[in-house]
This record gives structure tokens, C-alpha cells and sequence, in this order.
């Protein structure tokens, strides 16, 4: 119900070829959209009269090594308190040039969550008060989080992936 | 500061108050932590201070960064149960249950209204610990340590429950996908029973202690508030976040676990305060007591566990003497059940707010990415709004009351 009204608003706003990727995961609504609609967006959804969606749960950055032109990805998750209805917006940006918008001016908890983003994932969010890493230490040149850093040594030779089924 | 220090200094004698004076107004800065004992974890914070006033606090953490979410992309997915015991320690068992019904939430498995009932309890035995430390050592900085001695030996006893239940008293890695390990021993539903019947009287005794001390009160009243508004701007949960008034609560706005059963009040403050936050937890505790009792009152018979023996680790005994459940204990504990492809949210009401699991499988043994909601990473960013402008003993007695625990905070 109210998904699909989300859907009918997002899409009168923003044109429907910018909202994509539409899907539901155990009632919660996700769409897929382009960098530059993010903060438009959040701040559409902010303001709506009905959906209030004035509660950043959760961002997440992700990395899908294989698609190629949009590697990194940032999951907004929204939470409108007075319906009880949660929304997914993801965007992806290639490697090469992870850059997202900040959405710190609307979300003040925003601040440490794209820190996180940046310090696993290297997503630079433009115009981030203090864009620096957080839980890692300041003297680590790389991003740990990214797919192509194995977890263990990878010149060990005693474990042996197929051994342990992975 | 040293005393040739003060000597040196150009503002000796001078009046500070007398506006347009010579005082010079100098900043010193402080550091608090990492490993101050009045910080309850390792906390770095450095502070700018006008004498003893707080102008700008800067934070660090990370000190205890363990990884867990890149951990996590290896390991199959009992093994990450483990992970989750140790973020937010005072309260092992929500974390583990979260956990559980996450995945159960991404098989589609069923869960018992008896193993359903028996979590509740379990994680409201430890949102009971979880309060009960943050209230007693919040009296503690204040200077009243008798009242801490009170309520701590039932903490002591909640973790003796624990050891029942799972053999494990601090990291429990309690249940399994699908219920419970084990049902509840005679000794176990003793000990919930003599629980209830006992830590009533402890906590009125805590209660009327520190709660209406002179002392207590003036130095949490209006120490370290925060508005609503700037609360939700901030993605405040828990108690921290009822204290200013918001009414949220995972219990009642999205329940899980059959928590829609039981009747509770969900206890809001005014201020957003450190003394609301202390009033809101000691309330939560007695809402937690009501839950249990309903609980055990209504705990309906049946299996303490769905039978979904693809995920649910069989029983030693079975193991032993059953060519199925040896088939099936092989599989798990290799990692080599595959899970469907899918991503699911699930959150629960942690000990110090939402906790989340934001679970993204690609079909594999292992989540293809795992993001922990961890309330305490998210509010604990508040904390220099919270102190700018206050003393340095008002910020001991903010963040004492905020919860914070360092390996929730740092993964």
C-alpha cells in the first residue's frame, strides 16, 4: 500500500526513468537511483507531508567487484517513524571515481556512518566536514572492505579453500 | 597545569568575570581516555577546556576494532554468533537472538511459540544486566557505591541463568537458527523464579537509594541533555532516545518474537537528561520483570526448537546414534549449507537501542555482506554536542549514562 504510493511519488517527482531497480525484501521497499538524485531525494522524502522519512537508520557502503562502471555502493536506509515503513535507496558509483554527496546537512548521524563508508570502502563523500577514517588506523592505505582483500594470508599454504568448502 | 606554570601565567590575580578586563582567556586541552577509568571502555576523548569548562571535545575510537564485518564474510553463518556476543557484552543474548532471527527471516523458518516465548525471556533477563550495570555504575560516578553493590549480585545470578541455558556466562552464544539449544532445566526455571520473587526488593532498595538523593539528583538533573528533535537528527534509539521523550521502541513498533503477547509500557522521559535516561532504564527494568513473569506464567509446551534440521545444529546424543543427524551436524559445522540468495533487515531492541542486521547473501555459505546497526556507534557521535559548554565531572556522569560500550562501538 504504502510502498507503491512511495513508488507513485518518487516517480511523479524525479521522472521514472531515475527510479529503477524496485524491489521488496520481507515488506521493505528498495529502489535504485542515480548519485545525483540522492540528496534531492532524502530531502523530498524529509519534507513530504505524509511520509516523513526523518530517520536515518543505517548506511551501509557495499562493493560487487563484477559490475563493472558501478563497484561501489551506498545503501540509505530510511525510516519514517510515524507510518512505520522503512525504504532502501541504493546508488553505485565506479571505482575509478566513488563519489557520492554527503547528506550530513540533513542527517547529523550521517557523520560517522559516511566516515565508516569511507574508511572500509573508500566512497568519498563530497563536502563531509571531516572526511578521515574512523576505526582504522590514520597510517592504512587502502580500504579493507573491498572484495579484493582477502580476509587471511594469501600466501599461507596449509589452508586450503576447497578443503574447508569455500 | 604546573605550578610555575601558574606563576608564569598572565592571569594571575585577575578577575575573570570583570568583562573587558585584561584576563586572557586560555584554553587547555585534556585528554580523556583511552583507558581512564571513569570512561567504562576505551574512549579517547580530547578536550578543549576554558578552565573547568568543556569548549570542544574531539573523539577517537576504533581502539578495539576486531573487523567483524569483514570477518564475517568468511565465516559460515553459526560461526558468526560468536561475532555477535562480543559487540555489546552486557547483553550477549539479544545480540545472539537478533542474529538468529535475521537468518531465520532470510531460510523462512518457523520458530516455535515455546522457543519463541523462552527468547523473550532470556533477552529480557539481559536487558536486565544490561541496565542493571549502566544505572548502578552511572550511581557509582556520582560517588554512591553502596547501591551498586545491591543490584550487582543479581546481575551475577542472571549470568548463573545464562550458564544453564548455555554453559556460558559473559559471551553465550545462547540458541540456534530455528529456537533454542536446549529447554529450560528444573534448576533454570528456579532460578527465573527466585529471580523474580528477589530483585524487586533490590532495586526498590537501589531505588530509594540513589533515586531521589539530593546528592544524585544535582548532578545528573539537566546534565547532558539533548532535544528530541536533535535525538532523532541524531538516530538516537533506546533508552537514550525515550528520554527525550520519543516513544520508539523495536518491541512495540515492530514486534518480534511474539513480544506483541505481552502487555509492557514503553517509559518516556521530558528532558532527554542524564536523570530522564536513569529514570527510563530503571523504569525498563521493571517492564522487563513484567514481561518475564508474563512469560513464565503463559510458556506454552511444544518443541524449544522449528524442525529445520538443514540449520539446526542436532543434538549430541543424536549425533552419536543417528545417521541423519550426523549427516546434518557434519554439514553445519563445515559451513556447507548454502543459504538463499536475498537481503534482509531485521532489528531488534538491544540493551542501548536499535540493533540491526543488514544481511545482503548472494546465495554462498557466507553472508555476502553483513552490516551491524550498532546503536551505539551511531548516538555515541552526540557526545560533544552533549558535554560543549558543561564541566569535566558532567561529562563523566553524560557518558556513563549514554551506555556506550566500547565493543559495540568499534565492531
Amino acid at each position: 500500500m504504502m510502498n507503491e504510493k512511495i513508488i507513485e511519488a518518487l516517480q511523479a517527482q524525479f521522472g521514472e526513468e531515475s527510479v529503477y531497480g524496485i524491489g521488496e525484501s520481507h515488506g521493505i521497499l528498495q529502489v535504485t537511483t542515480a548519485v545525483e538524485n540522492i540528496v534531492p531525494m532524502l530531502h523530498f522524502l524529509y519534507a513530504h507531508p505524509v511520509f516523513k522519512f526523518q530517520f536515518l537508520t543505517d548506511l551501509a557502503g557495499i562493493h560487487f567487484p563484477d559490475a563493472k562502471g558501478q563497484e561501489l555502493g551506498v545503501i540509505y536506509h530510511l525510516h519514517s517513524l510515524e507510518n512505520n515503513v522503512r525504504l532502501w535507496i541504493k546508488a553505485y558509483a565506479p571505482i575509478e571515481a566513488p563519489n557520492f554527496p554527503t547528506i550530513t546537512g540533513l542527517f547529523a548521524t550521517a557523520n560517522w556512518m559516511e566516515r565508516e563508508a569511507f574508511d572500509f570502502y573508500g566512497i568519498i563523500f563530497e563536502g563531509h566536514p571531516n572526511l578521515t577514517r574512523i576505526l582504522n588506523m590514520d597510517e592504512m592505505d587502502y580500504h579493507p572492505m573491498r572484495k579484493e582483500y582477502p580476509l587471511e594470508d594469501a600466501t599461507r599454504q596449509d589452508k586450503i579453500d576447497e578443503l574447508f568448502g569455500r | 597545569m604546573s605550578e610555575i606554570a601558574l606563576v608564569n601565567s598572565p592571569n594571575v590575580g585577575l578577575d575573570k568575570t570583570q568583562k573587558g578586563g585584561p584576563y586572557v582567556n586560555e584554553l587547555s586541552t585534556l585528554n580523556l581516555g583511552p583507558t581512564h577509568p571513569a570512561t567504562h571502555g576505551i574512549f579517547q576523548n580530547i578536550l578543549t577546556m576554558d578552565g573547568e569548562t568543556i569548549v570542544d571535545a574531539e573523539q577517537t575510537v576504533g581502539y578495539i576494532h576486531r573487523a567483524f564485518e569483514k570477518i564475517a564474510e568468511r565465516r559460515p553463518f553459526y560461526q558468526i554468533t560468536t561475532l555477535t556476543d562480543r559487540m555489546n557484552y552486557c547483553s550477549a543474548p539479544i545480540n545472539n537472538m537478533g542474529w538468529h532471527m535475521t537468518v531465520e527471516k532470510l531460510l523462512g523458518i518457523e520458530v516455535p511459540k515455546r522457543a519463541q516465548y523462552m527468547r523473550v525471556i532470556m533477552m529480557e533477563l539481559a536487558r536486565l544486566t544490561d541496565h542493571i550495570v549502566c544505572n548502578s555504575i552511572l550511581a557509582v560516578d556520582t560517588g554512591a557505591l553502596t547501591g551498586f553493590l545491591y543490584v550487582y549480585q543479581w546481575r551475577e545470578f542472571i549470568y548463573e541463568i545464562y550458564e544453564e541455558m548455555c554453559g556460558a556466562r559473559l559471551t553465550t552464544n545462547m540458541g540456534r537458527f530455528g529456537g533454542m539449544e536446549r529447554d529450560f532445566t528444573p534448576v533454570a526455571i528456579e532460578k527465573i523464579q527466585k529471580l523474580l520473587k528477589e530483585l524487586p526488593k533490590a532495586l526498590k532498595e537501589f531505588e530509594g537509594m540513589v533515586m531521589r538523593n539530593r546528592i544524585f539528583m544535582d548532578r545528573t538533573q539537566n546534565v547532558g541533555g539533548i532535544s528530541a528533535e536533535r535525538a532523532l537528527n541524531y538516530g538516537f534509539t533506546g533508552p537514550n532516545l525515550r528520554a527525550t521523550g520519543v516513544d520508539y521502541d523495536v518491541r512495540s513498533l515492530n514486534p518480534y518474537s511474539s513480544y506483541e503477547d505481552f502487555e509492557f509500557d514503553v517509559p518516556v522521559g521530558t528532558k532527554g537528561d542524564t536523570y530522564d535516561r536513569f529514570l527510563v532504564r530503571e523504569e525498563e527494568m521493571w517492564q522487563s520483570l513484567r514481561i518475564i513473569q508474563q512469560a513464565m506464567d503463559n510458556l506454552p509446551e511444544g518443541s524449544y526448537h522449528a524442525d529445520a534440521p538443514h540449520y539446526y545444529l542436532p543434538k549430541k546424543q543424536d549425533v552419536y546414534h543417528n545417521m541423519e543427524a550426523l549427516i546434518y551436524h557434519f554439514k553445519i559445522v563445515m559451513g556447507e549449507i548454502d543459504a538463499p540468495v536475498g537481503e534482509v533487515y531485521h532489528s531488534v531492541e538491544g540493551g542501548n537501542g536499535e540493533l540491526g542486521f543488514h544481511l545482503v547473501s548472494d546465495g554462498g555459505r557466507t553472508p555476502y555482506r553483513l552490516k551491524f546497526r550498532r546503536p551505539g556507534y551511531i548516538y555515541y557521535q552526540a557526545f560533544p554536542e552533549m558535554i560543549k559548554g558543561t564541566t569535566l565531572s558532567d561529562a563523566i556522569v553524560t557518558m556513563s549514562s549514554m551506555n556506550v560500550i566500547a565493543g559495540e562501538l568499534d565492531t
